[in-house]
């Protein structure tokens, strides 16, 4: 079986016992097990790829790794669609379905190729200048015609139903790249006692020598070095995997790729895995990407990187051309050459230099192949494909025409430093090697191969073992271990030194960047214009700023414009290489962290019972805590209100185990929470609780609670649901940084403990009934009283507390205790009418009772701006209090809270309004904002908490709340934030 | 990621720590009552190039207080030791 014209009959790393047919275009596509989309579509014939970003112009298969700038194909259905994908990364399997893109109505015949005639408006800096020049109003005309015509595959809105998964990992080395020097590395640092994890974006092993015929010496050694690899059980191989990212610490993202294992979501299975891997040391062997040379038309297809075409020849069996013209100016372009013409393609070679080593000649002589040396390609001809190409002696004089269907391009070898370059480590230009290599390392970082400009395997290879073994040593393991020899019989050529000639300037466009369509003209207009800079000349033309980020145009750009600067490429420098190395799909960096796995969720211990009972829940923070209950209404608008009532009138029960509960002991307790709230807490007697604020060290207010004293030395503190996490952190800062001799403990019990609040003029009569050995009576337990005591052996801590400003206990159990506790509460109190209310109804009792919560306390607010400074001691030092006194905190016009009364008793009032004096425009930020809204069953009418300027001394004032985003305004006036008792005579009944 | 090797709990990543801040000047006294001393100690940073010492605390470990060396121009970690064991400065 053939599976296409252009397949060979012999060779190549496919499997021909294994065909594959997938879906291109909705039509079958045929090749074996082995190959990748790109070298099947170059079996069957297919030559046009793609068409280009701007101009849309034909374009060809041009590499065959992951610098592919052209076949980017849409692959997927619905919900699964994946744009902008290189063919030449995708291996081919059933199930595939792929599609070419950017092309209208197809890829082969695109009536978008007008673009061509439209260039100029599409030249360097044309985003730049419809934008911020003199024609800004231009991007309006051209806009939507633009948006249609330029672009790559479109992205779909619908949910992706495959996994992703994320894990974490370990190893003392880590070598990045499956070559000949990264597989030297890993066998070297195993050897030394090192555990090694290997990763290779490929299938396979080998990385260059894939490349290499199959019948060769080279592919001889590669099994031998994949064979010592897989036996050593300590080096753990991971193919198909992309070292994306290189960060701190020697901290790298690995993406794992399982698409070739069919992966069931339902079963499951991601499609994709981030490895976030630690490692102790990391051996960069990521090899080097070969450069084109630069000609008129060399964008057409057929016009591909010498490497390119080897590998499609050599690994995937794939003709790529009949009559081939290999344009060169290293070694490299030479073995093509011979691989090409030992396959009974003819072959012409255009060779820069004027002479290269005798053994290439020899054997190019050999072959038949026709050369010219001291030549270049002037121009490819043919136009929807190379038919030819002009080439010119460099020496001057007249070209000639040479005809071919391929035209290979080989102008030297581009480092894949990117990984290196990503924690700031700046490429330095070697100008022997006509390449960017890796600047200084860090420690723990090693370089080998090609990366480091050993090009050739035996190079390669003697790096890597040294890499390795440096490595292994830097992690902890340097034992003496054997290592396999380096091969003997390589007929590699020892060196891929160039000399890189200037680019012709003849007719036609000559493009830098394929992918994004930038030719050299772009560049010299940008530079021409000011954009001279490297990182300019980027942002200018979007060189480079690709899917492939520019990686085979990046040294091509920089070297004219060090030519037109006059100067070095290696004072030009390069752009700034940053994560990922290659595109990473949104679905991989999100893994599980998916709806309800987006963040930790907090749940109360009473949950279950919320849920099983009609409790509608809600998020606050990370806690789900119950809104409003069904027994109250069928929603929240309806039902708090009913809940009010309740509380107001009867008794109900709320759970409040979110709030922080923090256990703080010690012989020094006592000074420590004097130091600490604002308000005296050193004589706060054993058996009472006090209403506490702490401050920051800038005064602002951090947090308010209570705090209850249940022994000489033990405190129990109750922090806001939001601030628990600051607070705790805060005093454990304080205790081990700046008071270490205060002997105190503090402990977090937030979890260990249920909470739960009975609150209303009949709580007392409730707690009676269910605790009938426990003395409530206002004389036992008075206000801001506190008791522990036992309930059935269970401990039970009961603190006359109050946030609705009603007669209110809250009462603590541990937490696996809960339910227990709740259900004998509302059992014992089933005859008084005692029911559950959530969160909102809770909330808007408050706001009834002037309690500040944390919408009013965002660490912008000071004591005075929320009514509380008359709380602060003048008598002892507390955190936050000298800065208290800085005059602007004490300015009389500061925002300050205020209570707003709707004048409109039904008004709806939105959290956020902004709040304007009667007579002021309705424009900018206000004298204030309303913070907490909610409608009062006590007043029958929509009340709020706010901050306004000048706070109570606009008391009685009519004011606008304003909310601009709704074109809304209502009436209010300024009144104390204490709607409800303010005497607060209901909480010493 | 940086790794910080905490005293109690061996090397983690920083993810597991909460950041504090500036670790090379000393806290006035609690009873200073000079507005200019505080405000110098809470307004107030050097902001360096290179070797620094700052506050990390724990908070998914141990829950300690560490003062770290940290190098702000390669954000390379050196050493971690105890807050409680000595102050800041």
């Amino acid at each position: 079986m053939s599976r296409g014209p252009q397949r060979l009959a012999h060779g190549g790393r496919i499997d021909r016992d294994r065909p594959i047919r997938c879906d291109f275009e909705g039509r079958p596509l045929e090749g074996f097990a082995g190959d990748t989309l790109a070298s099947a579509m170059l079996a069957s014939g297919i030559a046009i790829v793609g068409r280009s970003f701007k101009y849309h112009r034909p374009r060809g298969l041009f590499a065959a790794g992951v610098e592919e700038p052209n076949a980017l194909v849409t692959v997927g259905e619905g919900g699964r669609t994946t744009p902008n994908l290189p063919a030449t990364t995708l291996e081919l399997r059933a199930g595939l379905r792929a599609r070419r893109q950017n092309g209208w109505p197809s890829v082969t015949i695109d009536l978008g190729a007008m673009n061509g005639w439209l260039a100029p408006l599409l030249s360097a800096g044309f985003y730049y200048k419809t934008f911020m020049g003199p024609r800004r109003g231009s991007w309006m005309t051209y806009e939507p015609f633009i948006r249609r015509a330029a672009g790559l595959g479109r992205a779909v809105h619908e949910r992706d139903p495959d996994r992703y998964h994320a894990r974490h990992a370990f190893t003392d080395v880590l070598v990045i790249g499956a070559g000949p020097a990264g597989l030297a590395a890993a066998l070297a640092a195993a050897a030394a006692g090192a555990e090694v994890l290997l990763v290779e974006q490929d299938p396979a092993l080998g990385g260059a020598l894939l490349a290499a015929p199959v019948t060769g010496p080279l592919e001889h050694w590669r099994a031998q070095l994949e064979a010592a690899v897989r036996a050593t059980p300590t080096i753990e191989v991971l193919t198909r995997t992309t070292a994306i990212g290189v960060y701190d610490g020697r901290t790298v993202a690995l993406l794992e790729r399982h698409d070739h294992a069919a992966p069931d979501p339902e079963r499951g299975a991601a499609r994709e895995t981030v490895v976030t891997l630690r490692a102790r040391a990391i051996v960069h062997a990521t090899g080097a990407f070969e450069r084109p040379l630069l000609f008129a038309d060399n964008d057409r297809p057929g016009v591909m990187l010498a490497s390119a075409a080897r590998t499609y020849l050599n690994r995937y069996a794939v003709a790529p051309g009949r009559r081939a013209l290999v344009a060169t100016c290293t070694d490299a372009g030479w073995l093509t050459a011979l691989d090409l013409a030992a396959a009974g393609t003819a072959v012409t070679i255009v060779e820069q230099r004027d002479e290269v080593a005798p053994p290439l000649a020899d054997a190019a002589r050999g072959a038949g192949i026709e050369m010219h040396t001291g030549a270049t390609v002037a121009r490819a001809l043919g136009a929807r494909a190379v038919a030819g190409a002009l080439v010119e002696p460099l020496a001057g004089g007249r070209g000639r025409r040479i005809d071919c269907d391929l035209l290979c391009v080989s102008g030297g070898w581009s480092p894949a430093l990117h990984l290196t370059s990503h924690t700031g480590r700046k490429p330095r230009y070697h100008p022997e090697l006509d390449a960017f290599l890796p600047g200084d390392w860090a420690a723990g970082d090693f370089g080998a191969g090609a990366l480091v400009g050993a090009y050739s395997p035996p190079a390669a290879y003697a790096s890597g073992l040294a890499a390795g073994r440096a490595a292994a040593a830097f992690s902890g393991h340097a034992r003496a271990g054997r290592t396999p020899p380096a091969p003997a019989d390589v007929d590699e050529p020892t060196t891929f030194a160039t000399a890189l000639a200037p680019p012709r300037h003849g007719r036609g466009r000559t493009f830098v960047d394929l992918q994004n369509d930038v030719t050299l003209k772009d560049v010299a207009l940008a530079h021409a214009e000011g954009y001279g800079a490297v990182e300019h000349l980027k942002r200018y033309t979007t060189l480079g700023m690709g899917t492939d980020q520019g990686k085979t145009s990046n040294v091509n750009a920089i070297a004219m414009l060090a030519s037109l600067d006059r100067r070095g490429i290696g004072e030009t420098g390069t752009t700034t290489f940053r994560p990922p190395y290659t595109p990473v799909s949104v679905g991989a960096l999100a893994a599980r962290n998916l709806g309800r796995h987006f963040r930790p969720i907090r749940r109360s211990p009473l949950e279950r019972w919320h849920l099983a009972n009609g409790a509608t829940m809600i998020e606050a923070g990370p806690w789900l805590r119950p809104w409003f209950y069904a027994w109250a209404g069928a929603d929240v608008g309806s039902a708090y209100l009913e809940e009010m009532r309740l509380v107001r009138g009867g008794v109900g029960i709320c759970d409040v185990s979110s709030l922080g509960k923090i256990d703080v002991q010690g012989p020094d307790a006592a000074e420590f929470l004097n130091r600490v709230y604002v308000n005296g807490f050193a004589k706060l007697a054993v058996g009472r609780a006090r209403y506490g604020v702490m401050l920051n060290d800038d005064a602002s207010v951090l947090d308010d609670g209570t705090t209850a004293r249940f022994s000489e030395r033990r405190y129990f503190m109750t922090t806001t649901t939001a601030q628990a996490g600051e607070v705790m952190s805060w005093l454990e800062f304080l205790l081990q940084t700046a008071w270490p001799e205060l002997r105190v403990h503090v402990v977090s019990v937030t979890d260990a403990w249920a909470g739960m609040s009975v609150a209303g003029p009949r709580a007392r009569e409730a707690l009676e009934r269910a605790l009938p050995g426990v003395d409530v009576s206002n004389e036992a337990l008075p206000h801001m009283g506190v008791r522990e005591v036992a309930l059935d052996g269970i401990p039970l801590r009961v603190l006359r507390l109050s946030f609705s400003g009603e007669l209110a206990y809250e009462l603590y159990v541990p937490a696996n205790h809960g339910i227990a506790l709740w259900e004998h509460l509302l059992d014992r109190g089933a005859p008084l009418g005692i029911k559950p209310y959530g969160l909102e109804a809770l909330a808007s009792l408050r706001i009834e009772k002037g309690h500040v919560a944390g919408l009013e306390l965002d660490h912008r607010n000071t004591l005075d701006d929320l009514g509380l400074g008359k709380l602060a001691a003048h008598d002892k030092s507390y955190v936050g209090r000298a800065l208290r006194a800085r005059p602007a905190l004490q300015a009389e016009d500061r925002w300050s809270l205020v209570g707003l009364e709707c004048l409109d008793a039904g008004a709806r009032l939105r959290g956020g309004s902004i709040l304007f004096a009667a007579g002021d425009a309705i424009a900018g930020h206000g004298r204030g904002y309303v913070t907490s809204v909610t409608f009062s069953t006590v007043l029958g009418r929509t009340i709020a908490l706010g901050l306004y300027q000048g706070g109570l001394r606009h008391r009685g004032e009519e004011i606008v709340c304003a909310f601009p985003l709704k074109d809304e305004t209502v009436r209010a006036r300024i009144v104390s934030p204490v709607f409800v008792d303010p005497e607060g005579t209901r909480l010493h009944v | 990621m940086l790794r910080i090797p905490c005293p109690h709990c061996g090397e983690r990543d920083y993810t597991e720590f909460r950041y504090g801040g500036d670790a090379s000047k000393p806290r006035p006294a609690h009873d200073e009552r000079d507005v200019r001393a505080w405000h110098d100690h809470v307004f107030v940073f050097a902001n360096p190039r290179g070797p620094h010492r700052e506050y990390w605390q724990h908070v998914q470990g141990c829950r300690q207080w560490l003062i770290l060396e940290r190098d702000t121009a390669t954000n390379t970690v050196g050493a971690a030791r105890l807050a409680r064991d000595g102050a800041g400065a």
